[in-house]
């Protein structure tokens, strides 16, 4: 995940979006899906491009959870965190995992490897509770799956 | 060369998320197999569900996972074969039999991207019939239908697509509310995943009679397969000549963009929406102007659910009649409930309005998962009421659930054993609205905040009669101060907690 911020392809992402204000929700998410994150300079050039106000594009980025200001671990594990999860043993799961990896959500390994995050519905409530390891969906996750799961991501210790 | 078997393996969420892509690249390696990717049944417990079709019959194995495979083989399961898994015709599921699908009767049973298939099996009938009849017939038996808003608010579509149609302007919008941030549903997930081309088809039907020409879905970020189904399937009715530029060779264009959320719950609200597609933080607008006259970049803009929009295309193709006599008084047509949480089998069920939540919960569900009682139900999502025992036997109406003090909402049915604290679940209501809250009002921004410590100091029993009432009248001034139900509903669950489970607020 630790692409170099590069302005130049910064400004080729930003004109895939016509460099139009109404697209910046969805330029932010480009700049997450490639960087990681939404660091200082992504904010400083979105705002010139756009001709935004710097605080305007705080105040999206701040809005929403998916725009981290901070770089992620190398896999962002997600756990349900909402009713349907909760009735299956989410919060075990949860405090299993702290444990397992020796963070509190949220939060990022030492050694960098893993973000551990909340997430509020996966829409896979008929098989909770459920898990998101970067883009992909898990279903009915137990303490021993979980395990299983972060051990293929890299991080079996 | 004998003859390949026909073999579906779902490509939808809650399959795939139980191993459904290792299933079907095992079955896609045998060369007397066709494996064909459909979306899914609904029957979320019994997936990855496998349908093999012997004699023209698909016949259902589940779940399916890939060390199943050599066994299944083994079995004889390409003919039909016996197995523990085999649960046979997906017709004679009962599961399945004794729902009505009106909306999500193609889900699980065509190819989600085959505009043939789709059309095989009465795509694009509606649209054909409506470009035929034109918009104002449309209108007419959407109205007609008494179909409503499966967002959540249940309020008339029909209303609203004439208070759009109406509306003074050139320039007009259909937006599409996929954001189904709601705990327990996953409906509109299902039917954008399995029959996306519904969707697109009741969203055309609802530019046509409005007169829009554009239309934005806007999608939650935390569907990532949802995303890539539907925008393959927007290429394949832009390139089959149903979307885009001159639809069929009529005058009549319209096209549609997907946008993401970004993990806001807040979004789902419509004004907030129209916020989020403008590019903005994802603040409550207020009402008036309604959206319908003044919605996306301040034109005149339907706002509605996936299943509404979904809910449409066979309106007019088979008539508003045929929707309307389903359900029961004011609830028209059938509703898409979602059983979830502490349930045997969860999974998606379409249905007349009026059964009772019993006969959901325990007919269809079969009960808890775990085997113990059930305790507690919340309908509706993070601001609907729990419901306990004494409530099971309400019908599902909107109407019968209001009288009752709750919201069937998007349809979630969320079901917790026995082993459920209901003080922390109340907190969890309470912590949810400060995490999600838009900020725009203090109630709501600051009241939830407060409504955790309170709660924390009666779960400490700490003067715990005042801080009881201090959590009524709180929850009083949320309800009366806010601007959206974000902070206006968020007491439903909390004082339905301490209401009907006041033992948990007492140790
Ligand atoms: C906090 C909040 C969240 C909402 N979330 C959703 C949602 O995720 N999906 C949805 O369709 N409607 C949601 N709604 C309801 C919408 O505001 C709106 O009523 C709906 O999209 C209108 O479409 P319909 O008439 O087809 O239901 C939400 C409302 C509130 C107050
Ligand atoms: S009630 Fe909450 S979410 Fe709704 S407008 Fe007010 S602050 Fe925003
Ligand atoms: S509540 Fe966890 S996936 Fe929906």
């Amino acid at each position: 995940m630790a692409i170099k911020y590069d302005a130049t392809i910064a400004t080729e992402i930003i004109n895939q979006f016509e460099a139009a204000p109404e697209m910046l929700v969805q330029l932010l998410h480009a700049f997450v899906q490639r960087y990681g994150y939404i660091c200082e300079e992504a904010i400083r050039q979105i705002a010139a491009e756009l001709n935004l106000s710097r605080a305007d594009v705080h105040g999206v980025v701040s809005f929403y959870h998916d725009f981290r200001t901070t770089p992620p671990g190398e896999h962002i594990v997600k756990i349900c965190q909402a009713e349907s999860c909760q009735a299956m043993g989410s919060r075990d799961l949860t405090a299993h995992a702290e444990k397992k990896l020796g963070v509190d959500l949220p939060g990022t390994t030492s050694d960098g490897k893993v973000s551990l995050e909340p997430v509020y519905c996966l829409g896979n409530c008929a098989c909770s509770p459920a898990v998101m390891i970067d883009q992909k969906v898990y279903g009915r996750v137990s303490n021993a799956k979980l395990d299983d799961l972060l051990a293929q991501y890299g991080d079996g210790q | 060369m004998i003859q390949a078997v026909t073999v579906y393996v779902p490509r939808e969420t809650a399959a795939v998320s139980l191993g459904a892509h290792d299933v079907a690249g095992k079955l896609s390696a045998l060369d007397n197999v066709n494996v064909v990717r459909n979306g899914s049944r609904g029957m979320s417990w019994l997936e990855p569900l496998v349908e093999v079709v012997v004699d023209g019959r698909r016949i259902a194995y589940g779940p399916v996972a890939v060390e199943d495979i050599d066994g299944l083989l083994a079995a004889g399961f390409l003919e039909g074969g016996e197995h523990d898994l085999k649960v046979g015709p997906v017709e004679d599921i009962p599961y399945f039999r004794n729902q009505e699908r009106w909306t999500f009767r193609r889900c699980g049973l065509i190819d989600p991207l085959s505009v043939d298939d789709y059309r095989a099996h009465g795509g694009f009938a509606g649209l054909a019939k409506a470009l035929a009849e034109g918009p104002a017939h449309v209108r007419e038996q959407v109205n007609m239908s008494g179909l409503r808003g499966r967002g959540g608010a249940g309020f008339p579509t029909g209303i609203k697509w004439q208070t759009v149609a109406d509306a003074k302007g050139e320039q007009k919008y259909i937006a599409c509310n996929a954001d189904e941030g709601d705990s327990g549903t996953f409906s509109d997930r299902i039917l954008m995943e399995s029959d996306p081309l519904t969707l697109i088809e009741g969203m055309i039907i609802a530019g046509f009679a409005v007169g829009a020409d554009k239309g934005y879905i806007y999608l939650r970020s935390e569907y990532p397969l949802t995303h890539r189904v539907l925008g393959k399937a927007l290429t394949a009715a832009r390139e089959s000549g149903w979307l885009g530029e001159n639809i069929q060779g009529t005058e009549f264009s319209f096209d549609i963009d997907v946008h993401l959320g970004a993990g806001s719950y807040v979004c789902g609200e419509e004004t907030a929406m129209l916020e989020s597609l403008e590019g903005k933080a994802g603040l409550i607008r207020y009402k008036p102007p309604l959206p319908a006259i003044e919605g996306l970049f301040g034109k005149p803009t339907v706002v509605n659910n996936v299943v509404t929009l979904g809910s449409v295309p066979d309106i007019i193709a088979l008539g508003g009649d045929a929707y309307a006599n389903l359900g029961v008084g004011r609830s028209k047509g059938t509703l898409a409930f979602q059983l979830a949480g502490n349930i045997k089998r969860g999974g998606l069920v379409e249905k007349a309005f009026g059964l009772t939540l019993r006969e959901l919960i325990e007919d269809f569900g079969g009960g808890t998962a775990s085997g113990r009682d059930i305790r507690a139900v919340q309908i509706g999502g993070p601001l609907g009421a729990y419901f306990a025992e004494q409530h099971l036997d309400t019908p599902l109406d909107y109407e019968a659930f209001a009288k009752v003090g709750g919201m069937i909402g998007h349809g979630g049915v969320v079901v917790f054993d026995d082993t459920v604290d209901m003080a922390e679940q109340a907190r969890f209501a309470m912590e949810f609205c400060a995490i999600e809250s838009c900020g725009k009002c203090t109630p709501c921004r600051i009241g939830s905040v407060r409504g955790v410590e309170v709660i924390d100091r009666i779960l400490a029993n700490e003067d715990r009669e005042n801080n009881l009432n201090l959590l009524n009248e709180l929850c009083d001034t949320m309800i009366d101060g806010s601007l959206c139900a974000m902070g206006g509903m968020t007491p439903f669950p909390v004082r339905s907690a301490v209401k009907y489970f006041p033992e948990d607020f007492k140790r």
